[in-house]
């Protein structure tokens, strides 16, 4: 949505994602913001829907944890784990759409942005922890997620698996089928059903550890880089310069493909 | 000792119980072997004909606690006649012969019914430093152990000693405490944890020996299902508080009185398989969350190390002191994070000024921008 002066022309503001045609005297400046399309509905959808189901698991499970604050009265406890139940049915749901897209999704979703495959994505996440430790003056440039941050994704998502199956499992100590014949042996890897209801307790706390981190860094970058990255989240949007899009490690495509 | 002369059913007529109370019993038994009602009749019919077991009955490391269980008797009843009736012919405790006399006895047992008789393990089995920590008659108890149950038709291992070790194998015990499965993996197995077992359960299993040939169906611990296939949480009579929402949070509190949950006081109930509630204990009298304490989950594997805090809802985190919940753990988890964030959030601070105050970088992005929309990348 920027715009571009154009000398040759004099014709005043211009789309920048839809030149009228190309010409030789039209100078694109290399710090010429532009719009582009990096969070596809799917990704913004389940990052949402795995939002607010993660805040019900959360509340309902610390009740269930330690019952206490909400006085006896009717069912509640039948209540607060049936939402939990459903909660977690969601998540779940959530869980397998964002899977599906891990393999379907642009080049900024799918498992590939996620998993340091390439050399220029190991040597980006060293140079981002630099930038963290403030060793490094610049972050490194990319568009999706940078490959620390797809680190810890990745592994938030192997926790969310660590969860759904613990969590499960709990369910299937009453019987309740499938789970008890899918998930029957979890707790012998555990040492024990008490020990996968405390690492299910535990992983709880560290998903609301990194909410913590999550939030901070995406405001933190979204401040140094300005690229309107908060708001990408809901848009799928993000305003980055073409300096970056050529440099980006993700980058380096035509405009006219990611700015739709 | 009883010998094997003679009915199952024999011995309970000159002990005078009632034909009537028999057939009760029978029908009894297929219930608690949640067999359907029509088993009743053919256990009556397998018992009466059913020649008396020879038994073998091993102590180890133990405190004699299924011991006390199987001949805890109030009154006779059908139950613990079957038991008495059973030709025990060789039992540390309760027999009459000592030393060399007592092994005799066993050997005899053994010699006469080769692939014959039932042995029942009480106790755990110390492996560590050859097995010195337990011996019988010069005999290390592992020794004693595999040869016993090597010609056995059926090994039952009672309490949670002879599950998996139970107490002797507890955090410190220096003893290597296994349990009978893992000293004989070959051997037919069943286990019936607990602490001690309920002798109804072992009651049960034995009628179904006599009944069908074959010890019950077990759960992958080697559990019989019968007893063993259900949360103490989902049978329990607090159930409904439970899920009320009622809670005791102090030994003695109203709550306690009112006979409401015990989760909060760290009941056990929700993460043990056994059938206390049901079963209940001498002669189906109570137990343990009737009589106000929650349950430890004795019928669980290293249930002394897995179910502590017994009064505490969650197991401390390894790594971390006794002292300290899980929940600190995590809270202390979020707190890290939190606080290295404002330290980094500080320091960003500090490097926005700097880089603020620095000279803007030269310009170079007005020179490269030549390329058209056309042509970029
Ligand atoms: S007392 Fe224990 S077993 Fe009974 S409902 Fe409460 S937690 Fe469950
Ligand atoms: S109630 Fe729990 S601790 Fe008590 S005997 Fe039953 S299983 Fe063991």
């Amino acid at each position: 949505m920027t715009t571009l002066q154009t000398p040759a022309e004099g014709s005043g503001p211009r789309m920048v994602g839809a030149p009228p045609f190309p010409h030789p005297l039209v100078i694109r400046p290399h710090d010429e913001r532009v719009r582009i399309y990096v969070w596809q509905v799917p990704v913004r959808v389940t990052h949402w829907v795995t939002f607010f189901s993660i805040l019900l698991l959360v509340v309902t499970g610390a009740y269930i944890g330690d019952p206490y604050l909400l006085p006896p009265d009717g069912s509640i406890m039948r209540a607060i784990r049936f939402i939990h139940m459903v909660s977690a049915f969601t998540f779940l749901a959530s869980g397998l759409l964002r899977l599906y897209w891990l393999f379907v999704g642009n080049r900024f979703s799918r498992w590939t942005a996620f998993v340091p495959v390439t050399a220029s994505q190991r040597r980006e996440l060293i140079k981002q922890i630099g930038w963290y430790l403030f060793v490094r003056k610049e972050a490194p440039r990319v568009l999706g997620h940078n490959a620390l941050a797809a680190g810890t994704y990745t592994a938030i998502f192997v926790l969310f698996l660590v969860q759904t199956v613990t969590g499960f499992a709990l369910a299937g100590m009453h019987g309740t089928e499938p789970w008890a014949t899918l998930f029957g042996w979890v707790p012998s890897l555990m040492g024990g059903v008490s020990g996968m209801r405390l690492i299910h307790h535990l992983v709880m706390w560290v998903i609301l550890a990194f909410m913590i981190h999550h939030v901070y860094s995406a405001l933190l970058v979204d401040h140094w880089e300005r690229n309107g990255l908060m708001s990408s989240i809901f848009s799928g949007y993000k305003f980055v310069t073409r300096g970056e899009i050529e440099e980006a490690r993700d980058g380096g495509m035509e405009i006219e493909e990611l700015a739709e | 000792m009883a010998t094997v002369d003679g009915s199952v059913y024999h011995a309970l007529i000159a002990r005078g119980v009632s034909r009537r109370s028999f057939l009760k019993f029978s029908a009894a038994m297929a219930g608690a072997l949640m067999l359907p009602a029509a088993y009743g009749p053919r256990i009556a019919n397998a018992l009466s004909t059913a020649k008396r077991l020879p038994v073998i009955w091993l102590e180890g490391q133990d405190c004699a606690g299924n011991t006390e269980a199987f001949l805890r008797a109030s009154h006779p009843t059908v139950a613990e006649i079957i038991l008495d009736t059973l030709s025990v012919d060789y039992h540390e405790t309760i027999m009459a012969a000592a030393g060399r006399q007592a092994e005799d006895a066993r050997k005899a047992t053994m010699k006469a019914f080769p692939n014959g008789y039932l042995v029942v393990v009480e106790g755990s089995i110390p492996i560590a430093e050859g097995g010195i920590y337990c011996t019988i008659g010069g005999r290390t108890f592992e020794d004693t152990v595999k040869e016993v149950c090597a010609g056995a038709k059926a090994v039952i291992a009672v309490g949670s000693c002879a599950f998996d070790g139970g107490l002797p194998a507890a955090k410190g015990g220096p003893t290597g405490a296994v349990g009978v499965s893992q000293v004989v993996p070959k051997a037919t197995v069943v286990n019936m944890p607990g602490c001690p077992m309920n002798v109804q359960n072992l009651t049960a299993a034995i009628v179904h020996f006599l009944t069908f040939g074959s010890l019950p169906a077990t759960d992958s611990l080697g559990r019989p299902l019968f007893a063993y296939g259900q949360l103490i949480h989902d049978q329990c009579e607090r159930r409904a508080h439970f899920e009320r929402g009622e809670f005791v949070t102090a030994w003695g509190d109203d709550a306690s009185r009112k006979g409401w949950c015990l989760y909060k006081m760290g009941c056990k109930g929700p993460e043990t398989y056994a059938n206390c509630p049901t079963a209940r204990f001498n002669d189906g009298t109570s137990w343990p969350v009737k009589a106000g304490h929650g349950c430890v989950g004795c019928t669980m594997p290293s249930f002394w190390d897995q179910m502590s805090p017994f009064y505490g809802r969650l197991s401390t985190t390894p790594g971390f002191g006794s002292d300290v919940t899980a929940d600190q753990v995590g809270l202390g988890i979020v707190a890290t994070v939190a606080g290295l964030t404002a330290l980094h959030a500080g320091g960003s601070y500090v490097r926005h000024k700097r880089d603020a105050a620095a000279p803007p970088p030269p310009a170079e992005a007005v020179e490269a921008g030549t390329a058209t929309g056309g042509t970029q990348a």
